[in-house]
């Protein structure tokens, strides 16, 4: 069974590539992408910690100056590229970091994840239109709620696994949606407009400019990462993958695996109304319609298109999904149907995502945590005639 | 809430809610059937639904009717559209399979792989209708493809008979009817013929069912297009019924008939059927209490419930015999 990919791979790229000319196109351009992802990774590791700490800085440093115009001109010359940055491209890697503690970490499927977005915005819309409640406290009470809420949908349904798990999700998103357009005390399906912004800090004004509200994301986004990266390298973390990989031996070593499935959904929960709050606090105007299933579907898209459980890799597909189609408004409507045909012909040439880390890449190669194989055992009669062929030539 | 108006409305509702689960049953097979061979959430499935709809509605637009029909002419009419709409949507769901997903089973790709390329070819083909199809193919470039595109009245909406107080329209009867028809030959199809067989074998263990010399991709292809032929009934019985679609009919559809496969216990034929039709009653009779804007929300509280208690759904896995 399986592919060319099957052979254990070894620690260094050369021993194992494949000789380049054997296969079709999209064989051979799928393992020339994820040998050079290889070489990048393995100087990675080797690299000195003052030299990762100087391309940390190099990259916080690229993100603050992003919103040059130098460099808008050539990324964005259709549409303002501070508020681009901002909202899809702040927002989406925001939510896509929540979402990867999630799927990535603890390898459990959402699909209503814009929930949390949905309910941290109308947490800040809602308490300041209401009740004059001001942004910085209001974040801490809808990040709260947001976290509450993932606890309140986690504790009955994550005894469910893989789809069941799934489609509750699906159908707790849309429940809030729904919700949100059945009742009039937030607005129904009018939504709730004049969000007052966020009051002065350190002397700087929130009005429309996007600026300041980019930076705030930004600020967030590099908290999170932390956050993350601690987690992950923690027992927390540790709890998360033997989950991922298999729930029953880990539920079998003693590791609590129900309570840390809820605490990875409250985390996820708890990102996602981070970003509500703060894209509520930007827009002044939100409606139910701003949180379509759609995108939830776009989240998890960045998340496996970058390489879920690998921040770097969440960053770049986040990024991308968000940027390319406002990059390519030329191409006026049709950009939604490209962003259709290049989400499967990804999935079809790198079903891993654009950089995966190695231990998720060994896990998808091994048919655990990524909710197993596509066709389990099955194994298509032309890819075992690929192997073959590609051992007589070798 | 008068108790007298919950008893007036609980017949109609009824009535109601069978013709709406029917439809949600139809669709719901293409789900379960392709979940259970292959274990994947077919997202795109309620793409081929939609697709259903518009292959009916272009053949009604070539006949081009005056009035609406009945007697034989309705069942010969209704016969040439539901074999057109199960071609094109059993074409489409396999041509769907060879692009979106046969790429991926070749490599052994992970499942949460094929569900994100699931979703692309379901954003893909959506936008392909709202941007190319229905313009041009349904001639309406200033209405633009995003908004709804009606269809005739194909059947007079007459009183059949009446059970209680409830009114049973012949449109009602024709779904409820041509619902039960299929899935009876599909059942048929799955548990009596040969390459049903096939499907039951791959179901329950491909491995073995390869050794028995069992073509995995043909059954994989046969499955998608039975599933695709199921939602091609389904959307011909739903522009029947509500004589309008658009790009965007598939998504609500599409997520009750997950519901329902899921709420009957997913991988099972009948667990679809009965999930469907129950779906659609509890929804029904759940307006009657709430008003029908909650409907949706109903529908998934129940799921939820149904899941907490039993996690494999009513009638649980059989057509895998659970697989672990």
């Amino acid at each position: 069974m399986g592919g060319i990919d099957e052979k254990p791979r070894g620690d260094t790229a050369v021993t194992d590539r494949v000789n380049p000319r054997v296969g079709n196109l999209a064989a051979r351009v799928r393992r020339s992408v994820s040998d050079a992802s290889d070489v990048l990774w393995r100087r990675w590791e080797q690299a000195a910690r003052w030299q990762r700490w100087l391309v940390y800085l190099m990259l916080i440093g690229l993100a603050i100056v992003a919103p040059s115009p130098v460099i808008g001109s050539f990324m964005s010359p259709f549409t303002d590229w501070p508020s681009l940055l901002f909202n899809p491209i702040g927002v989406y890697v925001l939510l896509a970091l929540g979402l990867n503690v999630v799927v990535g970490y603890a390898g459990l499927l959402d699909l209503g994840y814009v929930a949390f977005f949905a309910i941290g915005a109308y947490t800040l819309a809602y308490f300041s239109t209401t009740y004059g409640w001001l942004f910085w406290p209001t974040l801490v009470v809808g990040v709260t709620l947001a976290a509450v809420s993932g606890v309140i949908l986690g504790a009955p349904t994550l005894r469910l696994r893989g789809d069941y798990l799934a489609i509750v999700t699906l159908g707790f998103g849309e429940i809030v949606r729904i919700t949100a357009v059945n009742t009039d005390e937030i607005g129904g399906a009018r939504g709730i407009t004049n969000i007052p912004h966020p009051p002065n800090l350190f002397g700087v004004q929130f009005l429309l400019d996007p600026l300041p509200y980019y930076y705030i994301i930004l600020s967030l986004i590099i908290l999170v990462i932390i956050f993350s990266i601690r987690l992950e390298r923690s027992r927390v973390g540790r709890a998360w993958a033997a989950i991922r990989e298999d729930e029953d031996a880990a539920e079998l070593m003693g590791v609590p695996t129900f309570r840390f499935k809820l605490l990875a959904f409250a985390t996820g929960a708890l990102v996602g109304g981070m970003a509500g709050v703060v894209f509520a606090g930007k827009v002044i105007f939100i409606e139910p319609n701003n949180f379509p299933f759609i995108l939830s579907a776009t989240i998890l898209a960045a998340v496996v298109l970058g390489g879920s459980g690998n921040i770097p890799g969440v960053i770049l597909g986040a990024f991308l999904i968000a940027w390319l189609p406002e990059r390519f408004r030329g191409l006026a409507e049709y950009r939604i149907l490209f962003f259709g045909a290049v989400l499967v012909a990804v999935m079809a040439l790198r079903p891993e995502g654009l950089l995966p880390s190695r231990r998720r890449r060994a896990e998808l190669r091994e048919g655990s945590g990524g909710m197993g194989r596509l066709g389990g055992e099955v194994s298509c009669a032309s890819a075992s005639s690929e192997v073959i062929s590609a051992e007589a030539r070798q | 809430m008068v108790w007298n108006d919950v008893v007036a409305q609980f017949g109609p509702s009824t009535i109601g809610g069978l013709a709406f689960g029917s439809i949600y049953a139809l669709i719901a097979l293409g789900y379960t059937m392709v979940y259970g061979v292959l274990r994947l959430i077919n997202f795109a499935h309620s793409e081929i639904f939609m697709i259903g709809t518009f292959a009916a509605l272009f053949v009604l637009n070539l006949v081009d009717l005056s009035a609406p029909l009945s007697g034989l002419a309705l069942v010969g009419m209704l016969l040439l559209l539901i074999v057109v709409a199960m071609a094109v949507s059993g074409g489409a769901a396999v041509l769907l399979e060879q692009v979106a997903y046969r790429p991926l089973r070749r490599h052994g790709a992970s499942r949460l792989a094929a569900l994100i390329s699931a979703i692309g070819a379901s954003i893909f083909l959506q936008e392909l209708f709202a941007l190319i199809v229905i313009p041009d193919v349904f001639h309406r470039p200033q209405q633009g493809g995003r908004l709804p595109v009606p269809g005739p009245r194909l059947v007079n909406r007459d009183v059949l008979f009446s059970i209680g107080n409830a009114n049973v329209r012949t449109d009602q009867l024709i779904v409820i009817v041509a619902a039960l028809i299929m899935m009876v030959l599909l059942n048929q199809l799955v548990n009596r013929s040969r390459i049903g067989r096939g499907i039951r074998a791959t179901a329950q263990d491909p491995e073995a069912a390869v050794l028995m010399g069992v073509s995995i991709d043909g059954i994989v292809r046969l499955t998608f297009l039975l599933g695709g032929a199921m939602a091609g009934v389904a959307g011909v019985l739903y522009l029947m019924e509500f004589e309008v679609t658009n790009y965007f009919v598939g998504f609500a559809l599409g997520i009750k008939a997950f519901t329902s496969a899921v709420l009957g216990g997913i991988g099972n034929l009948r667990g679809a059927l009965l999930g469907g039709i129950l779906l659609g009653l509890i929804e029904n009779w759940g307006a009657i209490f709430f008003g029908s804007q909650w409907k949706d929300v109903i529908a998934f509280i129940v799921l939820v419930v149904v899941l907490l208690f039993r996690p494999t759904g009513i009638l649980g896995e059989s057509l895998q015999k659970a697989r672990a």
